[in-house]
């Protein structure tokens, strides 16, 4: 069973290998779009790393929900609707989406999630000590 | 011309791991502009043979239903240049097949050397019309046929590979794949 710890290390080095970032980028804090240039197919990538790393499945929009994001019942105008946004805080309950729903345009999502955010979400399928 | 980077399979592992070799000679044209009076094989097809070894390998374990594309190559190490008179030997390790795409390991040696080590991740296309245009499955058959998979290949449980059915009738005529126009016209 891995400690916290283990789960960021190991989720860093999926980033590190994937992205071809400096371990010092990989932060807590760093949005994998904005901080650390993550495009659209590198999600397929480290979607495979992460279930190699820690022997889990990741079912297909679960921690990237490009459903939801290009539906056009749940997007209009470029933002996201209150339907849209409550299917993605069922699907996401990892994330914290509160900045996201004060402005649910869909092009910020890619500034959402987080490093941090996705330990949450392998501590979800994981079991961890300490 | 046909942008084929790999000469012959000389291993085909349906779903698990292929190998394939490219000969290095100076009889190709780009060698000598690679550079004058210095040729070397361009990494970058040493990259795009290796691409297409894996590729073939993943496409073919959905029997070429699945649009398969290179989406990227997350790592590309070469140890060292090759040269004209080499025989590089390409293998790919299917590491992931998802629906969504898949990742392969591979290296590339020149005899016991290691030249290249690489990870090639491929995504699925969707369905869509453009994409059904360029991936028709017989392509891909025809091209397996031109590299010897099916002289070499193996099915999962070790059984021969075998064209799939319907396609078996294909033919190159010209360059250009037709299906025979009468019976009896084939001869693959």
């Amino acid at each position: 069973m891995p400690t916290k710890q283990e789960v960021l290390d190991k989720i860093t080095t999926a980033l590190v290998e994937a992205l071809g970032v400096d371990e010092e980028e990989v932060t807590p804090q760093a949005t994998l779009a904005g901080d650390l240039g993550a495009e659209s197919i590198d999600f397929l990538d480290i979607v495979f790393r992460l279930e190699k790393a820690f022997n889990i499945k990741v079912p297909r929009g679960e921690l990237f929900p490009e459903d939801i994001l290009t539906s056009a019942e749940y997007v209009q105008d470029g933002k996201l609707n209150a339907e849209g946004l409550e299917q993605l805080r069922q699907r996401m309950p990892f994330a914290d989406l509160d900045a996201f729903a004060s402005n649910p345009t869909v092009k910020n999502f890619g500034n959402l999630l987080t490093v941090e955010d996705m330990c949450r979400y392998v501590e979800s399928k994981v079991p961890v000590v300490g | 011309m046909r942008w084929i980077w790999i000469d012959k399979f000389i291993e085909f592992e349906s779903g698990k791991r292929a190998q394939a070799i490219k000969n290095v000679s100076l009889a190709e044209d780009y060698l000598h502009d690679h550079f004058p009076g210095c040729p070397v094989m361009p990494n970058s097809l040493i990259a795009e043979g290796i691409a297409q070894t894996g590729g073939l390998l993943v496409g073919e374990y959905n029997h070429f239903e699945e649009k398969v594309i290179l989406a990227k190559i997350p790592k590309a190490l070469f140890h060292f240049a090759a040269v004209p008179g080499d025989t590089l030997r390409y293998t790919a390790n299917i590491e992931y097949i998802k629906d969504d795409g898949a990742m392969v390991s591979a290296t590339s040696h020149v005899g016991d050397r290691l030249q290249a080590e690489m990870e090639v991740v491929f995504a699925h296309l969707d369905d869509s019309n453009r994409a059904r245009t360029l991936f028709e499955p017989k392509n891909f058959v025809f091209t397996m046929k031109l590299l010897g998979v099916f002289d070499v290949g193996r099915s999962a449980d070790g059984r021969r590979l075998v064209e799939p059915a319907g396609l078996a009738a294909i033919r190159a005529v010209g360059g250009d794949l037709q299906r025979p126009a009468q019976a009896g016209q084939c001869n693959t």
